[in-house]
């Protein structure tokens, strides 16, 4: 065959593939959905992975890791594995809600051992699917039942999937003044004001402890000063509380805003997570609760959170929580967890310190008093969209574009490095 | 003055309320016929020896960790279960013309394929068989749909499957209907389509373009053989419909609370796959992020592991058969007690149920009587029969057939 011949037979070969895929795209049913957007965090994760350069840091994806860079496996949840794997437990379905002991050592934890709440049996508690899950729950519940406001604020900024959660739950998301780009630091002054213009009945979602993004908190005595303006305005606080232990290092002192606003009468909504505290990232454990007027009322609240739950996925998962439940029920278990969190802290706390002081070194003329001001698994750096770009192009270290960095992603072979690279960016 | 004041009680889920019932019950002859779930021949969950061997493999391995799974869960996982529902050897598997995303058990599947059919297609039509689980309207509602409709299924006359009824109901539907459909093991009615019957119903799906939505939870426990209880998808995926599939793996890997499901959306076109996941990744993100670990570890053991899978294989067989031997044993003695009516239908329905078509106030006598609990339908789990129950309850009904 003549080579234009045969090319006219490939063309045309060629032509009728794309013609049948056309058409094949044009019959099906799916041929309308649209590429949804990126996300984010994880697209910071992809090109980091592609990245070839020995010294690369990922500082996206909020996940502890050790100072060998590595996944963290807490002693105390190998403990707990063999302990539920040797007693031969079934798997059965578990009530819609979750274990009760499950539930109930949750309660314990977020409002302490004492706690008037769960003694009276107010809190309505279940287990929830981690955090996102226990947000779902809530957002889903309030804007079935809650009449006063269809209105949630959040913080400005907060974690990228609160807003999602909460649009998708049937809710309106505003928000309320929080971090101050001047200082790095806590608008204070802008939150009460914010706050206090909401209209009466509105919800007020609070990070608890260990802001997401910022690693910025309030300090005690300003969660005091929003506690009471929310009781004057007649406020709901809706507390997210995906670090406790992890922030500080101590339980109790991570959980002093969600126990001051019980003390003083609130009735809130609480969502925590295992994720981080316990590293049980992937086995989504969390609970959501509200603690109610009294314990007939948490019957019926929990009566309605039960439809809900149910044609969402029926029942949750029940291996993390066991694992939750056996630490948080067994003394000894529960003691060397405390101490595993507080190791998980401490290093974060250190790798903060070592920033700042190899920024020093370095002859950064910047204030970066921020890095230890802040708590947590973030830090908000201060750093523009275009030195992240730099840091990423010159420096191989992947960081989101608001300047976010995750500190537990940090070590202390390359906490130098980090310094350097951001000195060069920034002087 | 309380927040929630005005919020009222919600209505009972019934099978969970016959458990609590029945736990609450202090009769020594109690018996729970209630919740669809496993039970072994001395009445106890059984966890099939499989299971535990992959459990200690996954406990046991420290190269793995608790880190996030992706968005759509466990890769091997995924392609196991989509493996199992379509065989190995299916062209749409071959031509890369499935999405598989691993979900929160088959509820997490149908929710999920309703948020992803409802969001991104704006469908917002469905049709359930009439006497279906009664979680299915629940989902479909809770998602937003505004016609939830039924086709019709079972016919009381002759106690089984009213075909002409369901294809009419099919025919009369809109285009883009979206038709949830049992694989096996209907769920009240215990009964199938034969397969030439399910080849008469996808000829009509076909013809009016209805989206079919397959929920495949008892895929083994019918016949005992996974591929013959997988029929319809395998019709379904060689006559080129695009569809959906829900599979629970709670009842066959016996994984109730660890809540394992997968949801595979079948396409023509191999080029929508990205786009398709990423929406569901989406979608995915704001109800529980990515899936829990545990059950999915242990099953991609089990189906990726050729002697495990053979053992599961064989353990599948083993409910399948117990609960055939069971249905032997009460379709006797009602027959031998002389107990009126046509009992046949405990012999041909399939799966974990059967269908008795007692009345309402002969199960409530079955209840006060007895302490035999059982859905207000008539829906006995034959799972709960034992050899040593059997005849307790042939009695039991046996009354409650005759003076009620």
């Amino acid at each position: 065959m003549a080579l234009s011949q045969t090319l006219r037979v490939v063309a045309s070969k060629k032509l009728f593939n794309i013609n049948t895929s056309l058409i094949a795209r044009h019959s099906s049913i799916w041929s309308n959905v649209e590429m949804g957007p990126p996300d984010a965090i994880l697209g910071v994760t992809e090109a980091f992975k592609k990245d070839t350069n020995p010294k690369k840091m990922n500082l996206g994806v909020g996940a502890y890791r050790d100072d060998q860079g590595k996944p963290f496996i807490l002693p105390t949840v190998r403990k707990a594995e063999k302990i539920i794997f040797e007693s031969g437990l079934d798997h059965e379905y578990a009530t819609i809600i979750g274990t009760p002991d499950f539930c109930k050592a949750s309660a314990l934890l977020a409002f302490g051992d004492n706690s008037s709440a769960v003694q009276n049996n107010l809190n309505a508690t279940v287990q929830g699917i981690s955090g996102t899950g226990s947000l779902r729950i809530g957002g889903s519940f309030f804007a079935k039942w809650y009449t006063k406001s269809k209105d949630f604020y959040i913080p400005s900024p907060s974690w990228g999937n609160h807003t999602p959660i909460f649009k998708h739950s049937g809710l309106n998301v505003k928000s309320y003044r929080y971090y101050d780009p001047g200082t790095c630091g806590f608008d204070f002054k802008g939150a009460v004001e914010d706050i206090s213009k909401i209209p009466e009945g509105g919800v007020v979602v609070l990070h608890a402890c260990a802001h997401n993004p910022t690693g910025v908190d309030p300090k005690p005595e300003q969660w005091k000063e929003i506690c009471q303006v929310m009781k004057d305005k007649k406020l709901f606080p809706f507390f997210d509380m995906a670090y406790q232990g992890f922030a500080s290092g101590d339980i109790n002192k991570d959980a002093f805003a969600v126990r001051h606003f019980l003390e003083q009468g609130h009735q809130i909504a609480l969502c925590q997570s295992y994720a981080k505290n316990m590293g049980l990232y992937g086995e989504r454990a969390g609970a959501f609760t509200i603690v109610c007027g009294s314990a007939e009322e948490k019957e019926r609240v929990m009566s309605q959170i039960k439809i809900i739950i149910r044609p969402m996925y029926s029942n949750p998962p029940i291996h993390g929580a066991r694992l939750v439940s056996t630490i948080l029920n067994t003394p000894d278990l529960r003691s060397e967890w405390l101490k595993d969190v507080k190791g998980m802290a401490d290093r974060i706390i250190s790798m903060r310190t070592q920033l700042q002081d190899n920024l020093k070194k370095e002859g950064s003329s910047h204030n970066w008093q921020h890095i230890t001001d802040q708590i947590g698994m973030f830090c908000f750096t201060g750093l523009k969209p275009d030195q992240v770009e730099r840091l990423t192009k010159d420096f191989s270290i992947y960081l989101t574009k608001d300047g976010r960095i995750s500190v537990a992603g940090i070590a202390s072979s390359n906490v130098a490095y980090l310094a350097h690279a951001i000195h060069q960016v920034s002087k | 003055m309380s927040l929630f004041q005005g919020l009222g009680f919600a209505p009972v889920i019934e099978v969970f309320d016959l458990n609590r019932r029945f736990y609450a019950d202090e009769s020594p002859e109690k018996v729970n016929l209630g919740l669809g779930a496993y039970r072994n021949d001395d009445g106890e969950p059984w966890v099939l020896p499989v299971v535990h061997k992959a459990e200690e493999l996954v406990v046991s391995n420290r190269t793995l960790n608790h880190e996030y799974l992706p968005i759509c869960g466990l890769p091997e996982f995924r392609q196991a279960a989509t493996r199992l529902a379509l065989g190995s050897e299916s062209v749409v598997i071959k031509e890369n013309r499935v999405l598989s995303i691993q979900t929160i058990g088959g509820t997490g599947s149908l929710r999920l394929a309703a948020e992803f059919l409802k969001q991104k297609l704006h469908l917002d039509t469905v049709l359930i068989s009439s006497l279906t689980w009664d979680n299915h309207s629940g989902i479909f509602k809770a998602t937003g749909y505004s016609q939830v409709n039924e086709y019709r299924y079972w016919n009381p006359g002759t106690k089984g499957l009213d075909l002409d009824g369901l294809l009419a109901d099919l025919q009369n539907a809109t285009e883009k209907t979206v038709v949830i459909l049992h694989t096996c093991a209907h769920n009240t009615t215990a009964t199938d389509p034969s397969p030439q019957q399910w080849k008469q119903i996808v000829s009509v799906l076909k013809e009016r373009k209805l989206i079919p939505v397959m929920d495949c939870t008892y895929q083994g426990l019918v016949s005992g053989d996974v591929d013959e209880d997988a029929y319809p998808l395998r019709l379904l995926a060689s006559d080129g419909v695009e569809f959906l599939i829900a599979q629970s793996f709670s009842k066959n890997f016996g994984l109730y609370n660890e809540r394992l499901g997968n949801l595979a959306i079948i396409t023509k076109d191999s080029s929508t796959i990205d786009e398709m996941r990423s929406q569901c990744e989406m979608i995915i993100r704001r109800i529980w992020s990515n899936p829990p670990h545990h059950g999915a570890r242990v099953v991609a053991t089990i189906l990726n592991d050729k002697s495990l899978y053979q053992e599961w294989k064989d353990q599948v067989i083993i409910m399948a058969d117990r609960i055939k031997l069971m249905r032997k044993m009460l379709h006797e003695r009602l027959v031998n007690l002389k107990t009126p009516g046509d009992w046949n239908h405990v012999l041909t329905q399939t799966g974990m149920f059967v269908y008795t078509g007692m009345t309402s106030p002969q199960v409530k006598y079955l209840t006060s009587k007895f302490h035999i609990y059982l859905t207000k339908m008539g829906r006995i789990n034959m799972c709960a029969m034992t050899t040593k129950n059997v005849d307790y309850v042939s009695k039991a009904i046996h009354e409650a057939v005759t003076t009620q």
